[in-house]
């Protein structure tokens, strides 16, 4: 319950978590966050880490898309040159983790810079395209120039190391992808808040607006593309290290579209809805197959029309989203949330 | 036999099947400004309806030929219906992102009702492969050219000359005008809905009697994108143009590239010189350029 919650100052009111209950729940998610691996099986922190590192990804995508309005199909493609990135650093120079990861986000940064240069001459669907054409072309020479990326059989990667650490198996690697996430998101989060990050927001609303308002259109949609392929970097380092092995088949335009449906479901231009949609799409496919895999022990014959089934849920549940709650899980938390804000009394 | 002869005639005739899918995706662009990303799995539905008819019932092909055509208008007026109407005025990337569930959905659908196999069709036309001069082209190829332009050019005619036509030209060049004129500009995009549909149906079936119906058949319809918006989004010109080009050159560029590339040259060459293009010209080779007022 939250009651008698007044500002005195202009920094209270501009504190990112504003009132001493959302800190104090802040921290109990902090503390589960530390428990959760000493007592999660193997398979529960496995999909964890998948899920941890959706979450980065998608917040590289929201920066673009959610708040700066760009819409990118190509969001695999970086997330795979970061991988590719990592993984030549790794085995044929032998660098540890914490020099991979900053390199692997700065030439994701550099090809989305490239990509994004067009943006200085069209926008909306035309722009749409041009990524959906660096998507294809990345793809294509992930799979082309064998002698960097290892064609269709791909890398293999031997296990990150920090600090001369070997970091193998999950619970080690839980450890790295959570400061990951913090820091993304902080970083997001604060993002939204300076000049850049209100850029963004006005490019995305009104783009002749936000131009008359002095901001330099091109020089921002640049900043959001090398900003967002930057953190699509990071994830794909994590991607890397995490599987330890990668081919282009990791990367196709579906795996764009996922990131996609993650920020729509989880709330457009929102860290906290990022965070939500990766979490919901990443489980929502596990628990359909565990529910499948349960109905196979009846009825075998009936599973080569369930499993298609997975196809169409996806699809319906961007449709359905989009449809009835376009400002997606986030929107439904904060309604749930201000429910209980003077519960248990009405008003 | 001169190879770039070859190269050059078969990429036409792939340059006019684009055309033809290119032609249902402007249809629906032009009307509502819809950019439907579900267009490949049109294609596939259409080819699979045909299937059903004349493998799994054993019609013939002609009556099994309207029934693809009645049912991809059926369709595309169900996805208006339900979907569509419900998303006027939302931002690009809600309407994007709806057509790309909606292929989606359409995508596991197929695979239940139709199973992932391989399928086939009858053979519809003559064998023997037709001979040009110095140039043979496979028959299903040739055929399916000599298909593709005959409803491009009746779709011409219609739009041309019919009063719906018009009217739908109407309502792509301005909405009130066309509301006070006594257009029902709802209509025109069901109407739209269903015309696309139909156009992009049947290339899905020229292009499912050269290669076989799967599923997956809806990833041709990705390389509509570099057609498209070579032409520039609104123009059925420029989309017609758009197909030959992009056949052509990605027929040319594979012949000689792909032993150097170990094949796949074909389709990342569209999307090559859709980049090309726009960086030279940002809004196609005859797409009109957006004037915005405020």
């Amino acid at each position: 319950m939250r009651i008698g919650d007044f500002k005195e100052t202009y920094a209270a009111d501009e504190a990112v978590f504003r009132s001493t209950t959302s800190r104090f729940w802040l921290g109990v998610l902090f503390v589960l966050l530390l428990i959760f691996p000493f007592i999660a099986s193997d398979y529960l922190l496995y999909m964890a880490n998948l899920t941890g590192i959706a979450i980065v990804a998608a917040i590289g995508l929201n920066i673009l898309t959610g708040a700066a309005g760009q819409i990118s199909l190509g969001h695999a493609g970086f997330v795979g040159i970061g991988a590719y990135t990592s993984a030549v650093l790794t085995n044929h120079l032998g660098l540890p983790f914490l020099i991979c990861l900053p390199l692997a986000g700065l030439m994701s940064a550099f090809f989305g810079i490239l990509v994004g240069a067009p943006s200085m001459r069209m926008k909306g669907l035309y722009l749409c395209i041009t990524t959906l054409a660096a998507q294809v072309i990345f793809e294509f020479i992930f799979v082309h120039w064998e002698s960097v990326t290892g064609g269709i059989r791909g890398l293999n990667v031997p296990p990150p190391s920090i600090f001369g650490l070997k970091i193998d198996g999950e619970f080690g690697f839980y450890w790295l992808v959570l400061p990951v996430i913090i820091l993304t998101a902080t970083a997001a989060r604060n993002l939204f808040r300076t000049r850049v990050g209100r850029a963004f927001i006005a490019i995305r609303d009104r783009d002749i607006s936000a131009e008359l308002m002095g901001i330099n259109l091109f020089r921002y949609k640049l900043y959001a593309f090398a900003s967002s392929s930057f953190i699509a970097g990071m994830a794909g380092c994590l991607w890397v290290s995490h599987l330890k092995t990668i081919t282009p088949e990791h990367f196709p335009l579906h795996e764009s579209i996922r990131y996609l449906a993650m920020i729509i479901v989880g709330g457009l231009g929102n860290i906290l809805g990022s965070i939500f949609g990766a979490i919901f799409m990443t489980l929502i496919p596990e628990v359909l197959q565990t529910a499948l895999k349960f109905f196979e022990q009846f009825k075998p014959e009936a599973m080569a029309y369930l499993y298609p089934l997975q196809t169409v849920v996806f699809g319906l549940l961007i449709v359905v989203f989009l449809v009835f709650e376009p400002h997606g899980l986030a929107e439904i938390w904060c309604r749930i949330k201000n429910y209980f804000r003077l519960w248990p009394f009405k008003h | 036999m001169n190879i770039f002869l070859i190269l050059l005639t078969s990429g036409i005739a792939v340059g006019g099947i684009y055309a033809l899918i290119a032609l249902g995706f402007v249809l629906i662009y032009k009307a509502t400004s819809i950019i439907n990303f579900a267009t490949g799995e049109f294609m596939m539905i259409g080819a699979y309806i045909f299937y059903t008819f004349t493998v799994m019932l054993g019609w013939p092909a002609i009556p099994a030929f309207i029934m693809v055509m009645a049912g991809a208008a059926l369709l595309g007026m169900l996805v208006e219906f339900s979907i569509l109407r419900h998303m006027l005025g939302q931002p690009t990337i809600s309407i994007v992102m709806v057509t790309i569930g909606l292929s989606s959905i359409l995508t596991g659908f197929a695979e239940i009702i139709w199973s992932s196999d391989f399928k086939s069709f009858p053979p519809l036309f003559p064998r023997s492969p037709i001979i040009l001069g110095d140039v043979i082209i496979r028959s299903n190829l040739f055929w399916g050219f000599v298909v593709a332009m005959v409803t491009v050019a009746l779709f011409a005619v219609f739009f041309k000359y019919s009063k719906i036509g018009i009217a739908m030209r109407a309502t792509a060049g301005d909405q009130m005008a066309s509301y006070s004129m006594g257009i029902n500009v709802r209509t025109m995009f069901t109407t739209a809905w269903a015309l696309g549909a139909i156009a992009a149906s049947l290339g899905g079936l020229i292009i499912g009697n050269i290669g076989g119906v799967q599923p997956n058949l809806g990833s041709i319809g990705l390389k509509i994108f570099p057609v498209v918006i070579l032409g520039g989004l609104d123009s059925i010109g420029g989309a017609v143009l758009g197909g030959f080009i992009v056949g052509i050159l990605e027929n040319i560029a594979g012949g000689y590239l792909d032993p150097y590339f170990n094949g796949g040259v074909k389709d990342v060459v569209p999307f090559i010189i859709l980049v090309v293009i726009l960086m030279v010209k940002p809004y196609g080779l005859f797409g009109r350029r957006e004037i915005e007022r405020l």
